[in-house]
């Protein structure tokens, strides 16, 4: 690791100030992809701005019809929230599958989504509800919000404080785990809501995407039945050591159909 | 800069470069060895020590994340105070030869003891899933399993005397 500068804002304007002011600076949350990037040096960047003194970024509230959960919460804190197994179980069973329990006690569900790993987990629960990404400076629709690899619509300087969730009336996640990282080979995000059901799959390419046939499907018959037959194009999936294009593409059927099994359960 | 923290209940202070990383900071300018660095790729588990209570892998933890924090490593698990024995979780895996060459074991007993206090009644699911992150290229795992299910029965057992 190359020696930087590390800052510890108490206040949102002060970080964000930092982070344009200081060319090359990094936000670092739980660091649980920072750090091992900083260690491969694949970045080294002069200084980093750590957001563990922010006051308010931290914990979960009840809004009645949507959940928010403050930037910085864990994911081992999402995973045993009440509130989360109460109202949106699918998003609490997503937290407690992200890696291992010491990743959980570190990673952080703004960190997770700002970064946009294209096998990370969030996205899809995110992408999956059709959460509402708060920053410092505005609200953005996570329909708008991921962009493709590692990318999001996230400006510089601009700082996620919370992630605002729909309640649905049902919704599950299901992965398919690589087994030495525990990222997701395959991962699918189902929920059910009065006007439809969303679908959103990640660890397949290059970005979290949704799945408009499964979702039609879906919308008729919430029924793993409804889309055993529907397979997606291989056009663009990630072939690696892990996995081929066309096994991802035959477990993203797989994993949707659990997805909704467990959204039934 | 300078860090302040409890490091296995003694207060501690160190002058660090923000860089470092904790696993570092022990074994080089601490001297408490116990914690081992296997991958430091953030995999393997054997760096696993209590940030506050709760397991983290001490390779991916920068050195300022311990300012006003406190720290329990290896060294500082121990059984019932002035008793000279150890933690129950390392009975366990002694009396259930829940290691081989031992070199992972640091970590398995740090995940193991907060799995434990998180969740007093675990099934061997719960040890199974808890331990994804630790790796054990010795024993395949049977005995660890073994272990830390009778470490935590023990440290329940010792929680109700």
């Amino acid at each position: 690791m190359k020696p930087f500068a590390y800052h510890q804002p108490a206040q949102i304007p002060e970080a964000a100030k930092l982070l344009t002011s200081i060319e090359d600076s990094k936000l670092v949350a739980g660091g649980m992809t920072l750090i091992p990037t900083l260690k491969q040096r694949l970045a080294s960047p002069v200084a980093l701005v750590d957001l563990s003194k922010l006051g308010g970024l931290k914990g979960i509230t009840d809004d009645g019809a949507t959940i928010t959960i403050g930037a910085m919460t864990p994911h081992a804190v999402v995973a045993a929230s009440k509130l989360v197994q109460t109202k949106i179980p699918g998003l609490a069973a997503l937290a407690s599958m992200i890696g291992d329990p010491a990743v959980r006690s570190r990673g952080t569900i703004g960190g997770s989504v700002a970064n946009n790993d294209p096998a990370a987990d969030y996205p899809a629960g995110v992408l999956g509800l059709g959460a509402t990404i708060v920053t410092s400076t505005r609200e953005i629709a996570a329909d708008k919000f991921f962009l493709g690899l590692f990318e999001t619509a996230l400006e510089p300087g601009e700082i996620i404080t919370a992630i605002r969730f729909p309640v649905p009336l049902r919704a599950g996640y299901a992965k398919f785990k690589a087994p030495a990282s525990r990222y997701a080979l395959v991962g699918v995000f189902v929920a059910k809501f009065v006007d439809g059901v969303r679908v959103a799959v990640t660890g397949v390419g290059p970005g979290v995407f949704r799945v408009p046939p499964m979702e039609a499907a879906l919308s008729e018959n919430f029924d793993p039945s409804a889309i055993a037959a529907i397979k997606i194009d291989t056009d663009g999936l990630t072939s690696d050591i892990h996995a081929e294009a066309d096994y991802r593409a035959h477990l993203v059927t797989v994993m949707a159909k659990r997805a909704v099994d467990a959204a039934l359960s | 800069m300078q860090i302040s923290f409890t490091l296995n209940g003694r207060p501690t202070v160190v002058d660090v470069e923000p860089a470092t990383l904790v696993a570092d900071l022990l074994r080089e300018q601490l001297n408490l060895t116990g914690t081992h660095i296997g991958c430091d790729t953030s995999q393997c588990g054997a760096c696993v020590v209590h940030l506050n209570g709760l397991p983290v892998k001490s390779c991916t933890l920068l050195a300022p994340a311990l300012d006003g924090a406190t720290l329990l490593t290896i060294e500082g698990l121990q059984g019932a105070p002035g008793s000279n024995r150890m933690h129950p979780m390392q009975e366990a895996f002694r009396e259930h030869h829940g290691l081989q060459c031992g070199f992972c074991t640091p970590g398995m007993l740090m995940t193991a003891v907060a799995l434990a206090t998180e969740k007093p009644d675990l099934t061997e699911a719960d040890v199974r899933h808890g331990l994804e992150g630790n790796i054990c290229r010795c024993t395949g795992y049977q005995n660890i399993v073994v272990s830390v299910m009778a470490g935590a029965a023990a440290m329940n057992a010792a929680k109700g005397e």
